[in-house]
């Protein structure tokens, strides 16, 4: 399969807010110049179950789906979600993740542990990766939930979309009351 | 003008475009923002029906009114409207009617993964079936056209793939110059009585033959021919991943799956040495093809089962040799190893927590149906023994009543939401009342239908329009329809919702519970309040666990590293409902102050 797509794959837990960072990924994509492709199941996605986003995007893009191990960035919401997901990248790939935890039931009532050193892990199998506190980040632009914001300014850097592509995207994409601080955001993230 | 769209954003726009008048839906996941978009268009009148026939039949209307009429459904609403359906191909149309069936192979939101592409040759009408979402919107327009042309509603295939997938699509004007909708006695055509059907039926006949000709040369339906080794005939999502997978190999892609243009199959059959069909599901096209004397290779190679994707594509051909197999990284095997499972749950504050945690403690069979409260099921709730289709449940608890015990009946309680109730459980609690069933229904009334993402219903007092409406008075609706037994309920006090469901669920005759606390998404204004959250102290925890056993995602175990482990609530997930503070025997919770 030698294409010359971008291959991004946004995971997580489902109400963090996935759809719209990837919206807005897929739109600078857009305004770049590039054919688009997006594709997620969001049927029960507010459910709280974990959420995968595929966004793929070149000079023709067939697929909407990411075939498995051919994902160029990883973009994390959540560390066991990002680990889950890892299969779907490639060797060289990267990994951009929020350094969050968030217990799904089982491990809220107790029954099994949140797993231990998957930073560290992760990190053996995938140089290129950076783990980000997206939350701390945020609040210090101004508001926690910013932190997706903060994280796709830190995937922007990986990717061949120029800044002002970005910028009108998130003026597309983000409520108005709610711009300046997310504009403040992606470029705290984008100087990681 | 460019915009990314969703397959389900691009029918909104094309039904736009094509001027279409009326748009009606019950709501279904993969189908649901299709009638969420056309509300964007105000030349488009929008509208929830309480379920799938009657959204068919309003489209019915309007289209025997001179309007083109959109009705979207998922696949399984199309069992429920197909009542409809099989005559209105026999009617044909006045105004253009499309059908929407989104399908959801790999059942990511469904109860069973049926091929509706079975539905069109079934119901001898047209089935278009686009691959991304500018075909999304250029199909609905040509299906329109196509329903007028040729006097058959027409239905449009979408898969989850396609309508929940987002691509690039370039908008254009709507249509201009449809005749004005006005009434018009047409009684041949119109009335399907035997002596008028008997004329009709030739017509469909006719019409499939003359479609499946023409066909040949629509522009939906296009050869593309490259390397002539391998030649794949194909539609929908599979199309892209055959292109993705194969890009040298020729294809014949089909936007038009029912009736199959055969005379254009022959034809890029002789041109390809070794012929293919890729599809999900059903062997529906090969079938077909196998049946004109042709040799094709479909489903000895791909799964009768769940979606296909780039991978399985590749890993079907290179079963055969085709492709070759590519090296999987070796993350694959170590990474999925262990890791906590995370699948959906109901949200903190949901009204349907405590209700299935006192059936769970009652021990009762629980007849279940579809709706966010089939989450009932999962751990540590675990109290719903069956789920068959919309509104089944209280015909199931009737039913199984009639072959079990006295002392077993006690335990039957048939549980189902406000939406769903509407949509086809009414008829079973006719049925149930009618025939002295002595079981219990609890309508789960959380003022909003709300697995598919907060849509309105006949019950919430609001149109999709958003525009203030009758609200059903479900008390007085089961009055009417002779329940003698009817309960409010809180679902948020513990001790009232157990009491009472023992009490009805022990009355050897039909009871109704409702309860009336509203779902947490409603976003409406005064509909849901959260109160002061809940705080567990410390000191007083033992950590016996007791308010784990409700599965709230807004309580968590902490281990005590060597000491008594004990519960936390997380003050920005918990809503106040109060349940957990009603399990602790030790005082441990209470209001934040």
């Amino acid at each position: 399969m030698k294409t010359q797509i971008t291959n991004i794959l946004l995971v997580g837990v489902g109400g963090q807010g996935i759809l719209l960072a990837s919206e807005i990924l897929a739109e600078a994509a857009m305004l770049s110049g590039f054919d688009v492709k997006k594709s997620e199941i969001h049927g029960m996605s507010q459910r709280g179950g974990s959420v995968v986003s595929h966004v793929r995007y070149g000079k023709e893009v067939f697929s909407p789906i990411v075939p498995e191990g051919e994902g160029d960035i990883l973009f994390g919401f959540e560390l066991m979600e990002t680990y889950r997901s890892l299969s779907l990248l490639k060797p060289s790939g990267a990994v951009v993740a929020n350094d969050l935890q968030i217990s799904p039931p089982s491990i809220l009532m107790g029954n099994d542990i949140y797993p231990l050193g998957l930073a560290e892990s992760i990190k053996a199998r995938f140089p290129d990766f950076l783990l980000v506190d997206g939350q701390k980040m945020a609040e210090e632009a101004g508001n926690v939930r910013a932190a997706n914001t903060v994280l796709l300014g830190a995937v922007s850097r990986r990717l061949d979309i120029e800044e002002q592509y970005w910028m009108q995207a998130l003026e597309k994409m983000v409520p108005a009351r709610a711009l300046a601080i997310n504009q403040k955001a992606f470029l705290e993230g984008r100087s990681l | 003008m460019k915009e990314i769209l969703s397959g389900n954003e691009a029918i909104a726009r094309g039904a736009f475009e094509s001027g279409c008048r009326v748009a009606c839906a019950y709501p279904g996941t993969p189908s649901t923002e299709i009638l969420e978009n056309t509300i964007n268009y105000k030349s488009i009148n929008s509208s929830w029906a309480p379920n799938e026939k009657v959204a068919l039949e309003v489209g019915i209307g309007a289209s025997f009114g001179g309007g083109r009429a959109l009705v979207t459904m998922k696949h399984v609403g199309i069992n429920v409207a197909a009542d409809p359906l099989f005559t209105l191909s026999y009617t044909g149309v006045n105004g253009g009617l499309v059908l929407v069936s989104a399908d959801d192979p790999e059942m990511h939101s469904s109860q069973n993964e049926q091929d509706n592409r079975n539905y069109a040759k079934f119901a001898k009408v047209p089935m278009l079936e686009p691959s991304d979402s500018q075909e999304c919107k250029d199909f609905t327009r040509l299906a329109f056209e196509l329903s007028e042309k040729y006097d058959t509603p027409v239905m449009l295939r979408t898969t989850t793939r396609i309508s929940h997938s987002k691509s690039i699509v370039h908008l254009d004007e709507p249509v201009t110059g449809l005749p004005e909708p006005k009434l018009t006695k047409n009684a041949a055509k119109l009335v399907m009585l035997p002596g008028n059907a008997k004329v009709r039926h030739p017509l469909v006949e006719e019409r499939i033959v003359k479609l499946s000709a023409d066909g040949a040369t629509m522009a939906i339906n296009r050869m593309e021919l490259r390397d002539s080794s391998i030649g794949i005939i194909t539609s929908g999502a599979c199309f892209q991943y055959v292109r993705e997978v194969l890009p040298e190999a020729s294809t014949l892609k089909l936007g038009m799956v029912h009736p199959l243009p055969h005379a254009l199959i022959r034809e890029f059959a002789s041109k390809v040495e070794r012929l293919f069909v890729v599809e999900e599901l059903d062997p529906f096209i090969e079938e077909q093809v196998k049946a004109m004397g042709l040799a094709v290779t479909g489903k000895e190679i791909f799964s009768l089962c769940g979606e296909l994707t780039p991978d399985r594509v590749h890993k079907a051909f290179s079963k055969i040799g085709i492709t070759t197999s590519a090296p999987k990284t070796a993350i694959a095997e170590t990474v999925s190893a262990k890791m906590p499972p995370r699948p959906p749950n109901m949200c903190p504050g949901c009204p349907h927590r405590g209700v299935f945690y006192t059936l769970n403690q009652l021990k009762a069979y629980v007849s279940g149906d579809i709706g966010c409260y089939t989450l009932g099921f999962l751990p540590p709730l675990s109290a719903m023994d069956t789920c068959v289709c919309m509104g089944a449940s209280i015909g199931m608890a009737t039913g199984v009543t009639k072959v079990i015990s006295p002392e077993e009946q006690k335990k039957v309680v048939a549980v189902i939401g406000d939406s769903t109730f509407l949509h086809t459980g009414i008829n079973g609690l006719m049925d149930m009342v009618y025939n002295q069933a002595p079981a219990t229904v609890i309508i789960l009334d959380n003022r909003i239908t709300a697995m598919t993402g907060r849509q309105d219903n006949p019950a919430t007092g609001f149109t999709l329009m958003d525009n203030p409406t009758n609200r059903i008075d479900f008390p007085l609706l089961c009055k009417a329809l002779g329940v003698k037994n009817i309960r409010l309920i809180d679902p948020f006090d513990l001790e009232q919702t157990r009491r009472v469901i023992q009490e009805e669920m022990n009355r050897p005759e039909p009871s109704v519970i409702i309860t009336d606390k509203p779902c947490v998404l409603v976003k409406r204004d005064g509909v849901f309040q959260p109160d002061i959250a809940l705080e567990v102290t410390e000191d007083k925890c033992v950590g016996c666990r007791a308010c784990l056993k409700i599965g709230c995602p807004a309580i968590e175990w902490r281990p005590g590293d060597g000491n008594k482990g004990k519960a936390f609530i997380d003050p920005l997930l918990c809503t106040g409902c109060d349940v957990c503070r009603q399990l602790c025997k030790f005082d441990a919770i209470g209001r934040i102050k």
